[in-house]
């Protein structure tokens, strides 16, 4: 297994606050990797510094061998990373099609473009044409998540970062989430900031656990929800790891 | 169909072409001839600002600096093909220079309004500044305030004696007229046109789906130049004449205030609001009011009337028989701001 | 020597005048946010009231340091209550709409007082520096400069007033939930803003003499001067003409006035291709 990803003392600070401190992350090629943490772990920080909508402060960030330093963020998504921010970033005033349309535009030409588009717009279950016209202000928080993915799908990235893809979500609505993540799984890898604990139990086999801004462990989902650690972390908080994977 | 409908506007421009000349006197030619420069022109900066979101008001600059180039040009070349074609070229290069320090500066909306607008002042007080002889660019005096006077118009290709008459270049301003008009919605329509689009929405997401927005910026403000140089060329052609006032603030106005009236992120809407805007203002200036006043009035309450929404009830009932307009809001791309956060 | 001693008037001259032009707009952009274009014709009304009070026989100190600001700060109230309000909060809007103005007042005053220049004469005379001659009031002129900008910093930074305004600025939200009424904070650094514009052309009415148009001959100077300052009113301001002020006072001594303003507008550009945020990016960090 090749690594795809590979950050080396990564560190962001904000003035006095250091957001992300010395991060060592490693994942492999095909990977789904969960992040976890709880708020102000430094999860989303990282996600931006990955893709360079903030300047990491030091560090270095290799995307398949290849130093980012210096690249713009359009030159890092054209190398093959794809995100979903944690607050919804599509184009608000354009239709369903044109945002995918958009997405996929870069990657394909003509008639295959074409088809990219309404494949991806049926995998995502907007399959009527009066769905995909619509306006994306108008759509439900679950379809504009489930819309922003889609667009992830056709831009066929190489490693695609999902922040928080389920937040807001029924539990049905998870589940398809999980299908579409795992249909992106077969040709990107994937890394996930999720809270839904069945989510990650249904997705990840690792997980890597932040904490502070560092990494705490990075273990298989059963170790680290053992990991005294890791329970120290969320006592006390909402979020209790389980001592076993919920039922389904 | 629907592709041909937004092709449609170019119809009444080319039957205006047709028919002018057996209608109009001379002097309604020439007047009709100048209105359709100015349309010309503001054609540029409904695309930049409305496609794209991004607001220059230093328009003004690249018409000016076409104006100048073509009387340049053709005083020395005696060939206006190759005075137009500079007039097209100066400005767009020059677009180019300054769009590099502006979108690769990352310089934010405002600055750059800002920027553009300082870049027309300074251009109108350095023409303003060149009475002196000396002042001169081959056999064309720049005459500081009092501009380049006698400037040749428009000949047959090839043929520096033969100029063309008053109708001939009426129809050629109105054809190039219909001629950009159908290039840009064609742009607008293209996939370039629909990213431009996409990066007045979110630049953000553009930028994170691998779009560089800087050139596609960069891009839009060089046509908007371009368009705008060659609107100076015909209109210095067709007075033979261009002076400082080309550079003019009030000139600036005008332009941002046809598309404000016309709809911004449309372009028929401010070329109909340029001709009606300049009939009133040749109007207004045979009627002996200031005409400073009355459109300093008319845009405050145009920017007034198209933010309403946020403006006491008031205007709200005023305004209750107009439809609400799908339109950019606020003048402002909306996304944008908020993305930026800070 | 005396060369020397000429050029560095000349220096300390331009930092001046563009400190002076600029500080208005400054103060206005810097706590509201907004881009008043019409900033060249608070300027020229200034000039009015200055050389219109003078002409009428009060005195010219008077006219200048109380009638122009005075005049000025009221238009600017009322301004604020009609176009600033309603716009809060979109800046290219408001700016929009304030160039509406600009045009609008230009018109107006040309209606009213005609399309020429009215003028009254320096006050104070010269004095000689061996073969040269100093307007002595291009010296006062200077001085005033100084201490306006003392003045504003202290009002700023050690007032309850210039506290309450920081505070409304840094968090509108905060301010209101502590008993200030941000509406009120804002309409008084307008008022204060436009104030001090039209005390920038009162000063400036004896040098310039006043026309209708006067206003686009400083606009240019004094937006430039405010963007490289950035976000730093008085400091960034004094700052962005300590470091443009020479360069157009030797190149327009070397050159043209022109070029020394086309000079002006190059470097800001190349400025803010360095430093987005202006000069205060430098001692504020940030990304």
């Amino acid at each position: 297994m090749t690594a795809i990803l590979e950050t080396r003392g990564l560190t962001r600070r904000f003035g006095g606050v250091v957001a992300v401190d010395q991060i060592n992350l490693t994942v492999n090629e095909g990977e789904l990797r969960c992040l976890i943490g709880p708020n102000g772990a430094g999860k989303s920080t990282l996600f931006k510094c990955l893709t360079h909508q903030l300047k990491p402060s030091s560090g270095e960030i290799r995307f398949n061998g290849r130093d980012l330093k210096g690249l713009a963020p359009h030159r890092i998504a054209r190398m093959g990373v794809a995100i979903k921010n944690q607050i919804p970033s599509v184009y608000g005033g354009l239709s369903v099609r044109e945002n995918i349309w958009l997405a996929a535009r870069r990657t394909h030409y003509g008639r295959a473009l074409d088809t990219t588009v309404a494949k991806a717009l049926t995998e995502i279950g907007f399959e009527t044409a009066e769905r995909t016209a619509a306006k994306v202000d108008a759509l439900s928080h679950a379809h504009r998540q489930w819309m922003e993915l889609g667009m992830l799908l056709v831009s066929e990235p190489k490693l695609a970062l999902l922040d928080e893809p389920t937040a807001g979500m029924t539990r049905d609505e998870m589940l398809k989430t999980v299908r579409i993540i795992q249909k992106l799984n077969q040709t990107s890898t994937i890394i996930v900031v999720e809270h839904d604990l069945e989510f990650i139990s249904l997705l990840a086999k690792r997980v890597t656990v932040l904490h502070r801004g560092r990494v705490l462990v990075e273990d298989t989902m059963d170790k680290v929800a053992q990991n005294p650690a890791v329970r120290q972390i969320y006592l006390g908080s909402q979020w209790q790891p389980p001592t076993s994977v919920p039922v389904q | 169909m629907e592709r041909l409908k937004s092709y449609a506007f170019v119809l009444p421009i080319l039957l205006l072409a047709a028919i002018g000349p057996s209608v109009f006197e001379m002097f309604g030619l020439v007047q009709i001839s100048n209105f359709a420069t100015m349309a010309l022109a503001v054609l540029g900066l409904a695309f930049v600002w409305g496609f794209l979101g991004v607001l220059s008001l230093g328009h003004a600059a690249f018409f000016g600096l076409g104006a100048y180039a073509y009387a340049i040009t053709v005083i020395n070349l005696n060939e206006s093909s190759f005075a137009v074609m500079a007039a097209i070229a100066v400005p767009a290069l020059f677009s180019v220079v300054l769009g590099y320090f502006l979108f690769f500066g990352r310089v934010s909306d405002v600055y750059l309004g800002v920027i553009t607008l300082c870049v027309t002042l300074v251009l109108y007080n350095f023409t303003s500044a060149t009475a002196d002889p000396s002042y001169h660019i081959g056999a064309a005096p720049l005459g500081g305030f009092n501009g380049i006077t006698a400037v040749p118009q428009l000949n047959w290709p090839g043929d520096a004696e033969q100029f063309l008459e008053v109708e001939t270049t009426f129809r050629i301003c109105l054809i190039v007229l219909a001629l950009v008009y159908a290039a840009l919605v064609a742009l607008r329509r293209s996939s370039v046109g629909r990213i431009m689009v996409a990066v007045r929405e979110s630049e953000l997401r553009s930028e994170l789906l691998g779009y560089d927005v800087r050139l596609y910026k960069m891009l839009g403000f060089s046509v908007s130049a371009a368009v705008a140089g060659l609107a100076g060329a015909l209109f210095t052609a067709v007075n033979g004449y261009v002076g400082p006032s080309a550079f003019d603030l009030n000139q600036a106005s005008q332009f941002l205030l046809w598309v404000i009236a016309g709809g911004l992120g449309g372009l028929a809407g401010p070329v109909i609001a340029s001709f009606v805007f300049q009939y009133v203002s040749t109007y207004l200036g045979t009627s002996g009011v200031n005409t400073d006043l009355v459109f300093g009035a008319i845009i405050m309450l145009f920017v007034l009337l198209k933010v309403r929404e946020r403006v006491p009830a008031l205007w709200g009932r005023v305004l209750q028989f107009r439809r609400p307009a799908r339109r950019v809001q606020a003048f402002t791309p909306s996304a944008r701001a908020v993305e930026s956060g800070e | 020597m005396d060369q020397t001693i000429v050029l560095l008037i000349a220096i300390a001259n331009n930092i001046a005048l563009l400190t002076l032009i600029s500080l208005g707009l400054a103060i206005i952009f810097g706590m509201m946010r907004v881009i008043n274009f019409a900033h060249g014709e608070f300027i020229m009304l200034g000039g009015y009231a200055t050389v219109l009070s003078a002409n009428h026989g009060i005195n010219l100190w008077i006219a200048m340091l109380v009638v122009a600001p005075l005049t000025v700060g009221l238009i600017g109230f009322v301004v604020e209550r009609l176009i600033i309000r309603p716009l809060y909060g979109q800046i290219i809007t408001t700016m929009l709409a304030t160039w509406g103005l600009s045009i609008f007042l230009i018109g107006a005053v040309t209606t009213i007082f005609g399309n020429t220049v009215l003028g009254v004469s320096a006050p104070l005379g010269n004095i000689t520096i061996g073969v040269y001659s100093v307007s002595i009031y291009q010296l006062v002129l200077i001085a005033i400069t100084a201490a306006l900008v003392g003045a504003c910093l202290f009002v700023l930074n050690r007032t309850r007033w210039g506290l309450i305004a920081r505070g409304t600025v840094q968090n509108p939200t905060m301010a209101s939930a502590i008993g200030i009424d941000p509406t009120r904070v804002y309409a008084m650094t307008f008022m204060a803003g436009a104030a001090l514009s039209g005390l920038a052309g009162g000063l400036l009415a004896p040098l310039s003499g006043v026309i209708p148009q006067m206003g686009a001959a400083y606009i240019a100077r004094a937006f430039v001067t405010v963007i490289s300052g950035g976000s730093a009113m008085v400091i960034g301001t004094l700052s962005a003409a300590g470091i443009l002020g020479p360069t157009v006072a030797i190149l327009s001594y070397a050159a043209t006035p022109v070029i020394g303003e086309a000079a002006l507008l190059l470097l800001a550009i190349g400025l803010l291709r360095v430093l987005p945020r202006g000069i205060s990016g430098l001692w504020q960090g940030g990304r």
